[in-house]
């Protein structure tokens, strides 16, 4: 064994198993763990283990924030903006103040400070009160009186970008950046409601539109789509002289404490932030909140701890959304499909925050020499967007793929051909060849050949995601005397089964079930783990407790060693036990190496250290792999030509995650992601009524959701692909899961019936205006 | 009006003789049966069961995602049936049996789709899993031969945003093999 306190040369795997797995050299940095193997030599990690708290979530045990109840607890709630665009010139709570069971009222939106006074969109919290009960607090609320003066406003994108368009905000009003919590390029122009344009380029597209045989260009839309979290936004908020702690529904318990005390000027160790059972987030529960900040305000003000969850209405009105764009795509391209040229503008909204870009596809999926974009983001009287799953690159490729769709065809290039050109990532290479053997790419026909009224089609997209590393990320793993062992970390599960994942890193290393480790995780006691969004979570939180398990497991190898007279640097593990290596008949039990130890537990904490290759970039506590994240998606549909429906009669998804950590967990996530990227093609949308700007359907029965008769056949095929990076080497998969499904669709849609649907939802109704049979929605 | 309910179960109610008495807006005590067990508890009349079943009486398994019966995440047994307990009142419930996701499990003994919904992996954030379990346990319950469409018409009012529904699916059917032999 090298000596592990400087930098040393080791080998590691490297490349995608089944096609081309080598070895490369690369630095390991000092005291990180040695190579780790590819999964098939492995015993924990890579094995379909089910998840920990199974057996709490289906017999009910697992407690979510709306479960805890705590001793004299208030409940809060808020009262919302009824108007898209208002100035409040008094709010009068004194009536609300004295309703019996009231404890704490409070005025969000102040009338006498000038940013505060000025509501821009339905639901946008107005007041709030915590009382004794739901009720309570529901009857104090009607109590408020609001003098409320209404303002013109605009809630369609297309209507605010006429220069005639109430303005959403003023110069001085305008959010900057990120606002919504999702990064937005600081410091553009605003002009009417439109901010912008954020660019990017490389080449001349001019020069490339010059050279190129042949030009494909298209407009495509994408529509609002809700997170629909099943557990709302929830908090439970106990704020007390020596401190606070707050239970809540994030994504990011370290993050939340962060902002709890820059916000309320604690310091951090006076802050708490639990989350046990955490019921759906896709990017909504990323941050604190405004409902966050209100409940902590409500609980200072009472001394009491106050819950505050959203019902379903304010779910679907004010906690966030996928931004609507719209997208102009031209590409330019040889005959033989070399592209020449890209040239994409957008235009997105996120209501009154930003981020309604349409990411990095057109820019980074291609090899193309020239390419232009310029991104706009438009202000409308709508609730604030926010990141959802694969913000950006899902409304991107439905543009994107299909315009690779289309300049196949126009080339008279099968869609793999064209991308085998095209696409230099041999990761996808791979994934598209797998993918088309399983659905039987070879049986696809012309487009619209079906003679009857039931036609089917077969369609193929891409997806590209970047791997995402939170550098903030850190793991603690102890052993007890009697060999009990525990991983540690603030990170939160919130549904991906990460706790599960992080006891098989550390059994592996241990040479103990997975069962064996007990995971304490979801709470800011604990080091500090990284956030559950942009996929980062396993790439940032299994390396370190890897690492915390291979520095712990040194003082036992050192007893293991004395009680077998052998030296501790030729012990190894293997099933519960502690061996000389090459001589597995001197080995000790793990348990009994652990009687040893001069204290009842040893520990060690481990943070995460750089990608061994380097990372393409870094800012503050993230940063990116050099690698992408992939993944190609396969639908098969069948459309009905008498009524519209779009039936997706199988999905074939093909991705990579590095090394797959848990195969049974990956296909729940990358079936999760299908399923969320088909309703977002067929059924979703959030649907503003532009005479008041409310939203019409904010329930779970008028926003369609895709349900289990909905669901086509899945397959779900993952590769190994080893980059050499980390102490686990694996990434996220939840993002690239959800990217590709919309465009396959489409183009399955489009080789079913021979026309291009390029807005969505792909409705019924839409496929029939297309078929010229229903006249088109205005 | 706390007698008109009889379509709840698909049952008949003994039909009521008297006017029905006047009550609220203040608690009433009320008695049900609960997981086997007689529980006494004060509601407001305008309570629902899914508010009774994780207010007053502490059984928190039973989660509230829409509180208008568009989800089913708030699924419990009535006298075995499954239904949606948030739009059933707490006072309207009677000598009905009621069984939530904590009386599934006999003791240790997980319920064969409880079991399966762990290996098979039916479940992501389980939020949604108190509810589907009791739609997908009654399924395999009143109907030992199953097939997946049986399962999906039986979760099809059911929403996961997790997208479980395929491993739901092949979970029940294995519990309903189980179950069998």
């Amino acid at each position: 064994m090298a000596s592990d306190d400087k930098p040393h040369a080791e080998r590691f795997p490297f490349g995608i198993v089944g096609a081309g797995l080598g070895v490369v050299t690369r630095q390991l940095p000092p005291d990180e763990p040695p190579p780790l193997a590819p999964n098939a030599d492995l015993a924990v990690i890579g094995r379909p283990v089910p998840r920990q708290n199974g057996r709490a979530k289906v017999t009910g045990a697992t407690r979510f924030t709306v479960d805890i109840s705590l001793p004299g607890m208030l409940h809060g709630r808020i009262l919302r903006s009824p108007l898209a665009h208002a100035e409040i010139h008094g709010i009068d709570v004194t009536a609300a103040a004295r309703h019996p069971g009231t404890r704490a009222v409070l005025v969000v939106a102040r009338p006498d400070e000038l940013t505060g006074a000025t509501l821009r969109y339905v639901g946008a919290p107005v007041a709030a009160v915590a009382a004794v009960s739901m009720v309570a607090a529901a009857e104090a609320l009607r109590l408020i009186r609001v003098d409320y003066q209404s303002l013109p406003f605009v809630a369609d994108m297309d209507e605010a970008r006429n220069a005639t368009a109430p303005p959403v905000f003023d110069a001085a009003s305008a959010p900057a950046g990120y606002a919504s919590g999702f990064p937005a390029r600081l410091n553009l122009p605003l002009d009417g409601n439109v901010r912008g344009p954020a660019t990017d380029g490389r080449g001349d597209t001019a020069e490339g539109f010059a050279e190129a045989d042949l030009v494909v260009e298209g407009e495509y839309r994408t529509q609002v789509q809700t997170h629909c979290c099943l557990e709302p936004h929830a908090i439970v908020a106990d704020w007390r002289a020596d401190g606070l702690t707050v239970y809540m529904s994030t994504q990011f318990t370290a993050g939340v404490r962060h902002e709890l005390a820059e916000a309320f000027g604690l310091p951090l160790d006076r802050v708490r932030v639990i989350v046990d059972g955490m019921g759906g987030g896709f990017g909504s529960k990323s941050t604190l909140g405004s409902y966050g900040r209100i409940a902590v305000a409500l609980s200072r003000q009472a001394q009491a701890p106050v819950r505050l969850v959203l019902d379903r209405q304010e779910e679907q009105m004010d906690s966030g959304n996928r931004p609507a764009t719209w997208q102009r795509l031209r590409i330019g391209a040889k005959r033989d499909g070399s592209l020449t040229a890209i040239s994409l503008v957008s235009y997105g909204t996120a209501g009154v925050a930003l981020g309604a870009g349409v990411g990095n596809v057109a820019q980074a999926l291609y090899a193309c020499p020239n390419f232009a974009a310029a991104q706009y983001d438009v202000f409308t009287n709508a609730s604030p967007g926010c990141a959802m799953r694969a913000p950006g690159n899902a409304p991107g490729a439905f543009g994107l793929e299909q315009a690779i769709d289309e300049l196949a065809e126009r080339l008279q290039l099968d869609p793999l051909t064209l991308r085998d050109h095209i696409d230099p990532s041999p990761v996808r290479r791979e994934e598209r060849r797998i993918g088309a053997e399983r659905i039987g790419w070879r049986r696809r026909h012309a487009p619209g050949a079906d003679p009857g009224p039931i036609k089917r089609g077969m369609g193929v997209a891409q997806s590209l995601w970047g791997a995402n590393v939170q550098t903030n990320s850190a793991c603690e793993v102890r052993v007890m005397r009697d060999g009990s062992v525990e991983v540690l970390s603030s990170v939160q599960d919130i549904g991906t089964g990460i706790g599960t994942v992080l006891a098989q890193t550390v059994a592996e290393v241990l040479g103990l079930h997975s069962e064996a480790i007990t995971v304490r995780i979801g709470d800011t006691e604990f080091p500090a783990g990284p956030p559950s969004y942009g996929s980062r979570t396993t790439a940032s939180i299994t390396p370190p407790a890897r690492a915390a398990a291979w520095r712990v497991l040194r003082p036992l190898f050192r007893e293991a060693a004395l009680a077998l007279n052998a030296a501790a640097e030729d012990m190894a593990v293997r099933d519960g036990r502690i061996l000389v290596r090459g001589d597995s008949g001197r080995s000790i039990d793990f348990r009994d190496a652990a009687a040893r130890l001069r204290t009842d537990r040893i520990s060690a904490v481990a943070s995460r250290s750089d990608d061994y290759g380097g990372f393409r970039w870094r800012m503050a506590d993230a940063a990116q792999a050099r690698q992408d994240l992939g993944g190609v998606q396969f639908a098969a549909v069948a459309v009905d030509t008498e009524t519209g429906v779009i039936r997706v009669e199988r999905v074939v998804a093909v991705q990579d995650c590095g090394r797959p950590m848990n195969p049974l967990l990956i296909e729940s996530q990358v079936q999760g992601g299908v399923l969320m990227g088909l309703s977002y093609a067929l059924f979703e949308e959030r649907i503003l009524d532009r005479h008041t700007g409310r939203m019409v359907n904010p329930n779970l029965e008028q926003y369609k959701l895709a349900g289990a008769c909905d669901t086509p056949a899945i397959d779900v095929v993952v590769l190994e692909n080893y980059q050499a990076n980390s102490a686990t080497d694996a990434y996220g998969i939840a993002e690239p899961a959800n990217i590709a499904t919309a465009p396959a669709i489409a183009n399955a849609v489009y080789n079913a019936i021979g026309l291009r649907l390029r807005a969505l939802p792909m409705t019924p109704a839409a496929v029939l205006a297309a078929l010229g049979k229903f006249p088109a929605r205005s | 009006m706390i007698n008109a309910v009889s379509a709840l179960t698909g049952r008949a109610e003994a039909p009521d003789s008297a006017a029905p008495p006047s009550v609220g807006p203040d608690p009433l005590a009320i008695a049900m049966t609960v997981n086997g067990a007689a529980r006494s508890l004060q509601v407001e009349p305008r309570m629902t069961l899914a508010e009774a079943l994780r207010g007053p009486l502490g059984l928190t398994g039973t989660k509230i995602a829409c509180n208008r019966g568009a989800c089913s995440a708030c699924t419990v047994w009535l006298d075995g049936v499954p239904i949606c307990s948030c739009t059933v009142l707490a006072v309207e419930i009677g000598t009905r049996r009621v069984t939530t996701i904590e009386g599934l499990a006999r003791g240790d003994a997980l319920h064969p789709v409880q079991a399966a919904f762990i290996a098979h992996d039916a479940l992501q954030c389980g939020f949604c899993t108190p509810g589907m379990v009791m739609s997908c346990a009654a399924l395999v319950e009143r109907q030992p031969d199953l097939t997946a469409d049986d399962v999906r018409a039986a979760i099809s009012g059911h929403y996961c945003r997790c997208g479980t529904y395929p491993h739901v699916v092949a979970a029940t059917l294995a519990a309903a093999r189980t179950r069998k032999e």
